[in-house]
């Protein structure tokens, strides 16, 4: 359970509000907001530690070690950051294609993970939230009321992910933390009794997976004031894309667009990023605001992860997923309620939609390739010329991962920087603390737990890992203050860090 | 034809050829005595500890002492386990050892040996932290001496087999270090065909063959498919070599 205790300030009239810690959001952070002498929310920033010990960690390591130790970063995608620097790896040791068989098992690990984590997002961080309602007191939104009032929907949570670690663990060769992809490959190919085993679940999962589609896009229906209220702001949108501009999880090349679905850099290699992105640093952050270079730092930020990918992609390439995408950008989701025409969506909210669409997505893709032969056999790595550098980017479930690497002659790694989706979402996020905050805290008197769940909810919605993107192998509080207009804390909310 | 001589383990009669190291004698009985500083095609040289067993009540190392006739020997009593789990431990505390991310983790003895003591948990000594620099100056080989446990196999691989003393013991007692016969392995004319670079010759992660890390899928790796010393106690006498 949480606890909040409440210390009024000094001063009425200006304030800043703290919450912490935001309970389910994958570590912690901190929220301040900032309110003018009427009471009036003029800004609210989510504050996370940044905290580099990783990019130092890995000086002078082998390059080989790299997709094994990067995993430590992370307890939620760690396969995203092994697959990531194992694509960096490979564009070191010279190889721009993998064979087939490693491809593919590669890919396999990748919609096992994206599978496993957005469900486990869903069911177990989001769905309380939706099942309950955000001003549903903290005791009742969490996973064990769930389980006690729809046990269906929760036994279909637990076993879809559980499906989705099981492919994780046959092509990585644990649940968590394996070591499948080497530099320029795989270590294995699927066994034909693994593949036996996977692939006659696989309808089960995908009607399931359906069923999880129709119950967001059935609540998201039947709140329209709810999406088009809630944390609704229009946003440029980054993602990798197939070149074709199917959406594409695994590898591609990058594509931005603004609000309205217009281009803003097409193709970019990823070897490239660096011509099109910026991160600035800004005094009350440790965590930088990446921005797309071209529309400098005040109009180039942008959002990542799979409301960003549904609105960057043309189209997905398997069908069922395709059918709800057309499903989802026919949702009245402008900012007004209106139909926005080109089907681009900026609700907040409708992340979770995006995120169930992209479940859709995986088992479809998983179901094809446990039906291909080349996942049972054939070369299993490449090699090529060695080089010094090494960029690579995956959509990781939450958006966007970055690795960049340089290797000495000895194979020894000598500089490494790793831009995280919870990084390329960090002004959009404190877009979303605003504007969640002076919709509905602006002058207030009372700050209910409801209301600060609001905040929380909207946070939720972009899956930020906190300490993935901060680096950090610990935890870090999170808190939410009210600032007056000199700056002076006068309010502050603390909970305690206990679990819900 | 040598003399047949017989003695006891734990108990168990067992048969051997006078001049057998009890390790010998044991290893082709089908019991297993722990050991870290001795493998098949070395000379044995006692040095790790970990084969320690009491002789007629006298602690010796198993691999250099000779079997007696008629002699009592301990080894899997509860005093002599918890002196080899001590002597791991210490191994443990003495270098870096993060096994979830080394490239040994499965195929290491070590690490093995761990496991098949039971230690499981933190010994109540400091953790020495030693900041050793990793040479990669070779093309096919890299020293990671942060997991050496100065077992000394790489000295007689080197010097009894390959005939080329690439490596020696320098310092000593708590500054003993495994040295090179250069500034830098590069300028050794050490080959990555040499046995001492041999899969099994090094114990642990310390003696890196390159680009192989983790080529080996999790669930083929050694030790993950079997525990230490089960070929030997299955009668398969080299538990260094792996299955056909
Ligand atoms: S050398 Fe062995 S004990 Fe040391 S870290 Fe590697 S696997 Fe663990
Ligand atoms: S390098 Fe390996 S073989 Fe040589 S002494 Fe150290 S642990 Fe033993």
């Amino acid at each position: 359970m949480t606890e909040r205790t409440i210390q009024p300030g000094k001063t009425p009239g200006n304030r800043v509000l703290e919450i912490d810690p935001l309970t389910r959001v994958e570590g912690h952070g901190k929220v301040t907001i900032h309110l003018d002498a009427d009471n009036q929310v003029s800004e609210a920033r989510l504050h996370i530690v940044e905290f580099r010990g990783f990019e130092r960690f890995i000086q002078g390591r082998l390059l080989w070690e790299v997709p094994v130790i990067v995993q430590r970063l992370c307890g939620i995608c760690p396969v995203s950051h092994h697959l990531c620097a194992a694509k960096a790896m490979d564009q070191i040791v010279g190889v721009d294609q993998l064979p087939p068989t490693a491809e593919k098992m590669r890919r396999l690990m990748h919609y096992g993970q994206i599978l496993q984590s957005n469900v486990l997002h869903f069911f177990h961080l989001a769905s309380p939230d939706l099942l309950f309602g955000f001003d549903a007191p903290a005791r009742q939104r969490n996973i064990f009321e769930v389980i006690k009032k729809n046990p269906e929907l929760a036994r279909q949570g637990v076993l879809m992910r559980q499906f989705g670690q099981e492919i994780i663990e046959a092509t990585a060769g644990k649940k968590i933390h394996g070591t499948g992809a080497i530099p320029g490959g795989i270590n294995k190919a699927l066994s034909q009794e693994t593949r036996d085993a996977l692939l006659p679940r696989i309808d089960t999962i995908q009607a399931w997976a359906e069923g999880a589609v129709d119950l967001i896009r059935d609540y998201c229906q039947a709140h329209p004031e709810q999406i088009a209220h809630f944390a609704n702001f229009p946003s440029n949108a980054m993602s990798l894309l197939r070149e074709d501009g199917a959406m594409e999880l695994y590898d591609g090349k990058l594509y931005a667009v603004d609000t309205e679905g217009q281009p803003i850099f097409s193709a970019v290699a990823p070897a490239d990023f660096n011509q099109y992105l910026m991160e600035e640093v800004r005094s009350w952050s440790y965590m930088k605001f990446p921005f797309i270079r071209s529309l400098g730092s005040e109009q180039g930020w942008y959002r990542v992860g799979p409301l960003a990918r549904m609105n960057t992609a043309r189209f997905i390439s398997t069908p069922a997923a395709q059918k709800r995408l057309l499903e989802y950008r026919h949702l009245n989701g402008g900012a007004n309620g209106e139909t926005n025409g080109k089907g681009m969506q900026h609700a907040s909210l409708l992340y979770h939609w995006a995120r169930m669409i992209e479940v859709l997505h995986c088992v479809e893709q998983i179901h094809r390739l446990l039906e291909d032969p080349d996942i049972l056999s054939g070369e299993l790595r490449a090699k090529g010329e060695r080089r010094e550098e090494g960029i690579a980017i995956i959509e990781a479930p939450r958006g966007s991962l970055f690795h960049h690497y340089r290797v000495d002659k000895n194979d020894q790694i000598t500089y490494c920087n790793l831009i995280v989706s919870t990084t390329h979402n960090n002004s959009a996020m404190n877009r979303a603390v605003t504007e969640v905050a002076q919709r509905h805290l602006s002058g207030q008197k009372n700050i209910t737990e409801g209301l600060l769940n609001h905040i929380e909810v909207a946070v939720r919605a972009y899956d930020p890992c906190l300490s993935c993107a901060t680096h950090a192998l610990g935890q870090m509080p999170l808190q939410v203050a009210m600032v007056d207009a000199t700056g002076k804390t006068i309010q502050q909310f603390t909970r305690d860090s206990g679990h819900a | 034809m040598s003399r047949r001589i017989h003695f006891t383990v734990d108990g168990q009669s067992v048969e051997a050829d006078d001049g057998q190291s009890i390790m010998e004698a044991c290893d082709a009985a089908g019991i297993y005595i722990p050991r870290l500083c001795d493998a098949e095609a070395l000379v044995p040289q006692g040095s790790c500890r970990v084969c320690v067993v009491k002789l007629n009540g006298h602690t010796v190392a198993a691999c250099t002492q000779p079997a007696e006739d008629r002699a009592h020997i301990e080894s899997d009593t509860h005093e002599i386990r918890s002196y080899r789990r001590d002597l791991v431990r210490m191994l443990f505390h003495e270098g870096n050892h993060l096994c979830p991310v080394c490239e040994a983790s499965g195929q290491c003895e070590l690490q093995a040996m761990a496991y098949r003591l039971g230690i499981s948990q933190d010994a109540p000594y400091p953790y020495l932290q030693p900041v050793r620099p990793l040479d990669a100056s070779h093309p096919d080989i890299a020293l990671d001496t942060n997991r050496c446990i100065l077992c000394g196999r790489c000295i007689r691989a080197s010097r009894d087999v390959d005939g080329k003393h690439l490596f020696e013991y320098v310092g000593r007692g708590i500054h003993k270090r495994i040295g090179i016969s250069a500034a830098t392995l590069a300028e050794t004319d050490a080959t990555i065909d040499d046995y001492a670079f041999s899969a099994g010759v090094c114990p642990v992660g310390c003696i890196i063959r390159k680009h192989e890390g983790y080529e080996v899928p999790i669930d083929e790796r050694r030790f993950n498919k079997q525990v230490i010393g089960s070929r030997i106690e299955a009668k398969l006498l080299d538990d260094n070599e792996e299955e056909a």
